[in-house]
């Protein structure tokens, strides 16, 4: 027979008294592995730091390089105008797909299937080329007169054609998070909408969008950190954007790595500058919702170092 | 409790809802075979009846969130999304003659469906300012008003996220109110809500019952069917098996089904008897 302790053995027993009178678990698993990460990724900085071949001087030297710094700002401006050009053709094409016009449905089906069936390069390439399928664009009235007509490649130009093909491209798959995004809206909302009289129009405005952004947002800011990078291929047509720039200096003095590194210095400058927009954003409109969250810098430093957030309490 | 609602002068006697063999079917199943029904002004109608029976579904059309197949369908004393060409054939109504109709006809749903996004004086405003263009000041004020009516005015700039669940419910009724309707639709209004929450509910719609309101209620509260509607409707399998006064068909049902169904209600619902 087990002994079961008397009552006045139970009530005996030590009580909690707040969260200070406890011992913790210890986590040895997380202190092991911190010493390792520390040894194995301290090793690996200082090998880097004090390595003779890794010619920190030149990195240094380079870093404000005038073609270095050139070559930044056209992967900004490239990145910032495919981008905006992105977000607005994938805008037309997602609603065009949730349209109750089956006309625009198709169309957009039909576009988007192309853009992103097709790769990149060949995309790009062929608006730099476009010249050579249509010497001259006009505007002209079916079987009447021509309104005005342009030399294509006074039109688009090496920035244009790279515009063109990035922003194109990428829109097809934005359409595609709109499209989710508009989606993943409950039903109810429309209907309560659509209850007091609002025109499809303006409950998309006032109602479905704002909710859809907080869905949105985040795979937008990966597209934009992705299109800062993709940006390189361009010069393919010749443009010289960040990385080209460096890669034009180390073909000249053989110091590929530290260049390499003042290229990946200013891509993690930007992405860092996107990724505190985006939060920003997603605190804009994640208004009204009780969990906050995405990717910010404190999470992103430091997952392990701090406890948990406990969710917020919801008031009654 | 009051059976017979005031007719005061200037309304007509008219029925607010008038449906003839109201026909629905999604895809095979027939969820509506043939609804009979007259909602007068003033009017408190319960739809009673076991789940599948085609209440909301009914209650849906009303506001033309569904399509009819056949039959008649009209409010106010107008074909609900369609109207009478010059032929004497139905057309579609446009997207804006659509919106205008459904602007007169309030709906409260089970979950609520507040938008998450605006406070609760933002919810009861959007309407008003948004689709009938009214002074957003005067507008403000009303809403204000209509918060204290269901008790809610200390929550005005709170978000539905931070209200319990009764309390987005009474905020959902007022934002229906605030567009002035003339009919107001329920959709099983305390379904999604905790026991302890449903009474706060209810009394909010008792006393718009007793305002004069016309209601159309889908509901499984049968004791507050009993207290306030003129008119209690049981429906089963898309037909409407009896209606008349909450003291026939709750106390003294005529038909068998409608007996079973109250029986199974009450063996879980003490108080309900």
């Amino acid at each position: 027979m087990t002994h079961r302790p008397d009552l006045e053995a139970i009530a005996a027993l030590p009580r909690l008294d707040g969260p200070g009178s406890v011992v913790p678990i210890r986590h040895y698993g997380r202190w092991a592995s911190a010493v390792l990460v520390a040894f194995l990724g301290g090793g690996y900085l200082y090998l880097l730091a004090t390595s003779d071949n890794m010619r920190w001087d030149v990195t240094y030297d380079s870093l404000f390089h005038p073609a270095v710094m050139s070559g930044l700002w056209l992967t900004i401006q490239l990145t910032v105008a495919s981008m905006a050009l992105a977000i607005v053709s994938g805008a037309m094409l997602g609603f065009m797909r949730l349209s109750q016009n089956p006309v625009l449905r198709s169309v957009s089906w039909w576009v988007i299937w192309f853009l992103r069936g097709t790769p990149l390069l060949v995309q790009l390439l062929f608006w730099y080329f476009l010249a050579s399928l249509f010497p001259f664009l006009s505007l002209t009235i079916p079987f009447g007169p021509t309104l005005f007509s342009v030399d294509t490649n006074s039109l688009i130009n090496q920035f244009g054609a790279a515009v063109l093909g990035l922003g194109l491209n990428e829109g097809a798959y934005m359409a595609e998070i709109y499209r989710a995004g508009i989606l993943s809206v409950d039903k109810g909302q429309t209907e309560a909408a659509q209850s007091v009289g609002m025109s499809r129009a303006r409950l998309m405005r006032r109602i479905v969008m704002p909710q859809a952004m907080r869905f949105i947002i985040p795979p937008t800011g990966n597209a934009t950190i992705s299109m800062l990078k993709t940006t390189s291929v361009v010069l393919i047509i010749g443009l010289p954007d960040l990385l080209t720039s460096v890669q034009l200096i180390y073909a000249r003095n053989f110091q590929q790595i530290p260049l390499l590194a003042v290229a990946c210095f200013w891509y993690l400058v930007c992405t860092t500058a996107l990724t505190i927009v985006q939060s920003r954003l997603e605190r804009h409109y994640s208004r009204g919702s009780r969990v906050e969250g995405g990717l910010d810098l404190v999470s992103l430093l430091g997952p392990l170092l701090r406890p948990r957030r406990a969710s917020r309490e919801v008031r009654p | 409790m009051t059976v017979q609602p005031s007719f005061e002068a200037g309304t007509t006697l008219a029925p607010m809802v008038v449906a003839r063999g109201v026909e629905k079917s999604f895809g095979a199943v027939r969820v509506l075979r043939g609804i009979d029904l007259d909602v007068m002004p003033g009017q408190v109608v319960c739809l009673i009846g076991p789940s599948g029976s085609g209440k909301t579904t009914f209650l849906r059309c009303i506001n033309l969130l569904e399509k009819i197949d056949r039959g008649l369908l009209a409010v106010d004393g107008r074909h609900i999304g369609y109207r009478v060409g010059r032929d004497g054939r139905l057309c579609e109504m446009t997207e804006r003659e659509i919106c205008r109709q459904r602007r007169d006809i309030g709906m409260v749903f089970q979950r609520f469906n507040l938008f998450p996004h605006m406070t609760a004086l933002e919810n009861v405003i959007e309407g008003p300012v948004g689709v009938l263009g009214e002074n957003r000041r005067e507008a403000t004020a009303r809403a204000r008003e209509l918060l204290k009516r269901v008790g809610l005015e200390h929550k005005a700039d709170s978000f539905p996220a931070e209200l319990s669940g009764g309390q987005q419910q009474r905020v959902a009724i007022a934002r229906a109110l605030a567009m002035r309707p003339k009919l107001i639709l329920f959709d099983e209004p305390t379904s999604a809500l905790d026991p302890e929450l449903v009474g706060e509910v209810l009394d909010v719609m008792r006393t718009l019952a007793h305002s004069g309101m016309t209601m159309v209620i889908v509901t499984h509260e049968i004791a507050f069917a009993r207290d306030i509607a003129d008119l209690v409707v049981f429906m089963d399998e898309g037909q409407v098996v009896e209606s008349g006064p909450p003291a026939e068909v709750l106390a003294n049902p005529r038909q068998e089904r409608t007996r079973k169904f109250l029986l199974s209600v009450r063996g879980e619902d003490g108080h309900a008897r």
